[in-house]
């Protein structure tokens, strides 16, 4: 990167032929490394992917085959036949949309009051918003099965996503985000008469879809991925989202890479096409979840 | 009604502005409780329960009787314990160090590019999105010691998952090829957010190349690469998912860690309290390195 800087700001004509051709040739040559790391970096993705479109004896041929011989859907037709895959399908879409909108909701909510409003114990508030960055869920899982398990919520969705539903990253987001907007416009609507949700969702909500829209991209595929937690409170095989039922599966399969491959590669899609539709929103927002705008 | 609120402060508040007070407080209690409810059910009050739970001997209903220190003193006295906090600590020393130095050095070769910049970007950032089974089965299936990509084309046998020495470098390296391209993306920014002018300055004075990066480059970084480190750190302190999907802790107990070990104690042999007393050393280890990060922000926010 560096030299790139200096041959880039050296623009001097004469001396550019001989001088340049020397700085260009490990230029290409850091290039043609790069680009072979990336796609060594993938590899495995695309080798898992070609593994799902094989038949199971072709799989382990040695040696063994980049291209498949021909496209086989027959693992993929023998998991959605033999494995709820898409009931788990529908499991993880709904919970993970409703994650998602519940999230944005609450967290925005909160950062409004937090940011907008003047109330007593709103400092207090914030500190504790902010303890709970430090604060890792990991640690307190016994406690927390024991309080969904008390509730009457283990296999239920609600016990699936009620704790997912308290982060505190989206409202620290949020209030970032509200805290810029010159209190002025707000008051302006106030004096009309506006109430405060008309204030949030007409003039704050608007000037905010940009990083709304990262943040709910993240949030889906962080609570679609998510594992630890759907893990332990979900024992029911049909009730399972994907992530967690297709390791459920793998071991019925014994060594059947195409199955296990094809219910992988089914998993991972929504994230992959999530990501690569909308690669700046989910920079922008992995981003500002750690801390850096 | 609408009595601007900057009206002279009056020594004694009237009683219209009383009402109006009470319904602003109102109208924000109705705004945050939904998220704080939430958020003291399911974050704060386990995070305190943990801690009670750990002076007891409950089960994973959460009943028993209190027994003072006697499950710390347990820990302590057992090996099992200190294995599984030796090999979190070998398996952070596996994993943070070496991530945070590939993604430094791919953040610099990917700033390099002229073309293809995003795909190349995309490429290492791609396994980041996915669920971690997914990773687990595509590594599961690359490093099969039978069948497995990387045995057939090196020739080797080794069963990389279950040999006491491969297993958890083979987890770790894992792990770095799931989220390097999360530590790219931060050190990208990092980069960016140097002023060219300096390096043309420096230049100017005739430093390139090694002298460049030493002096204005690493310097630069320090703020974001300790923010990376930390990050991590407190990341690899959680490790359970790939540990649990690739080696169960497994083989003798040689990749066991620590939130295996209580998940083990508490939902699989029922001992809640336990299980908690090593949730609570976990949160404190957590504590304390999440302190040491808000110290460096701040000292980076002041500078």
């Amino acid at each position: 990167m560096t030299t790139t800087q200096v041959s880039s700001s050296a623009h001097a004509r004469p001396a550019r032929s001989f001088r340049s051709r020397l700085t260009r040739f490990p230029g290409v040559l850091t290039t043609v490394f790069t680009v072979l790391l990336a796609v060594i970096w993938i590899f495995p993705l695309y080798w898992a992917a070609v593994t799902s479109f094989k038949p199971e004896d072709e799989t382990i041929a040695n040696p063994p085959t980049l291209f498949p011989h021909a496209l086989d859907f027959s693992a993929y037709s023998y998991i959605f036949q033999n494995s709820p895959i898409v009931r788990w399908y529908v499991n993880s879409v709904l919970t993970s949309v409703a994650i998602t909108i519940l999230v944005l909701l609450l967290s925005m909510l909160c950062a409004y009051a937090l940011s907008q409003i003047d109330f007593r114990g709103k400092k207090w508030l914030y500190w504790l918003v902010l303890a709970g960055f430090m604060i890792p869920f990991q640690a307190s899982l016994i406690p927390l099965f024991i309080l969904i398990n008390k509730m009457g919520l283990v296999n239920n969705y609600l016990g699936l996503i009620l704790p997912q539903l308290a982060a505190p990253v989206a409202v620290v987001i949020y209030k970032q985000f509200f805290d810029q907007i010159p209190p002025e416009l707000g008051d302006a609507a106030r004096i009309d008469g506006a109430s405060e949700f008309r204030v949030l969702f007409s003039i704050f909500l608007p000037l905010n879809w940009s990083i709304t829209f990262s943040l709910a991209i993240v949030t889906f595929i962080a609570a679609w991925n998510n594992f630890l937690w759907p893990f332990i409170v979900m024992n029911d095989t049909v009730k399972l989202t994907i992530p967690v039922g297709i390791t459920q599966v793998q071991s019925a399969y014994g060594v059947a890479y195409a199955k296990t491959m094809a219910s992988a590669v089914s998993a991972a899609v929504p994230t992959i096409v999530a990501y690569l539709l909308f690669q700046r929103r989910v920079t922008e927002g992995v981003m500002a979840a750690a801390g850096l705008k | 009604m609408l009595e601007p609120v900057s009206a002279q402060p009056l020594p004694r508040v009237s009683p219209e502005r009383q009402v109006q007070l009470r319904r602003k407080w109102l109208i924000a209690a109705l705004l945050v409780a939904p998220f704080t409810l939430v958020y003291l059910i399911f974050l704060i009050y386990p995070t305190l329960r943990v801690i009670q739970l750990s002076f007891t001997n409950s089960d994973l209903a959460g009943i028993g009787n209190y027994i003072g220190f006697k499950n710390y003193a347990d820990l302590l006295r057992e090996p099992t314990f200190w294995t599984a906090l030796l090999n979190t600590v070998y398996f952070i020393l596996l994993t943070a160090v070496p991530n945070t130095l590939l993604g430094l050095g791919l953040a610099l070769l990917v700033l390099r590019l002229k073309r293809l910049r995003n795909v190349v970007l995309a490429a290492f950032f791609l396994p980041y999105v996915l669920p971690v089974s997914v990773v687990t089965n595509i590594w599961t299936w690359v490093l099969d010691q039978n069948f497995g990509l990387l045995n057939t084309l090196t020739g080797s046998s080794i069963a990389w998952f279950q040999d006491p020495v491969w297993a958890l470098p083979a987890v770790a390296f894992v792990t770095i090829w799931w989220s390097v391209g999360f530590n790219i993306l931060l050190f990208i920014a990092g980069l960016q957010s140097i002023p060219t002018e300096i390096y043309e300055a420096a230049s100017l004075d005739g430093a390139s190349g090694g002298r460049l990066f030493w002096s204005i480059t690493w310097p630069s970084l320090w703020p974001i690469t300790s923010l990376i480190l930390l990050l991590q750190l407190i990341a690899q302190f959680k490790i359970f998912d790939q540990i649990y999907l690739l080696t169960q802790g497994g083989p003798f107990n040689k990749t066991l860690v620590m939130l295996l070990y209580s998940y083990q104690q508490g939902f699989q042999q029922q001992h809640g309290g336990y299980a908690s007393a090593i949730g609570v050393v976990l949160m404190i280890i957590i504590l304390a390195v999440s302190g040491i990060q808000v110290r460096l922000l701040n000292r980076g926010a002041r500078s």
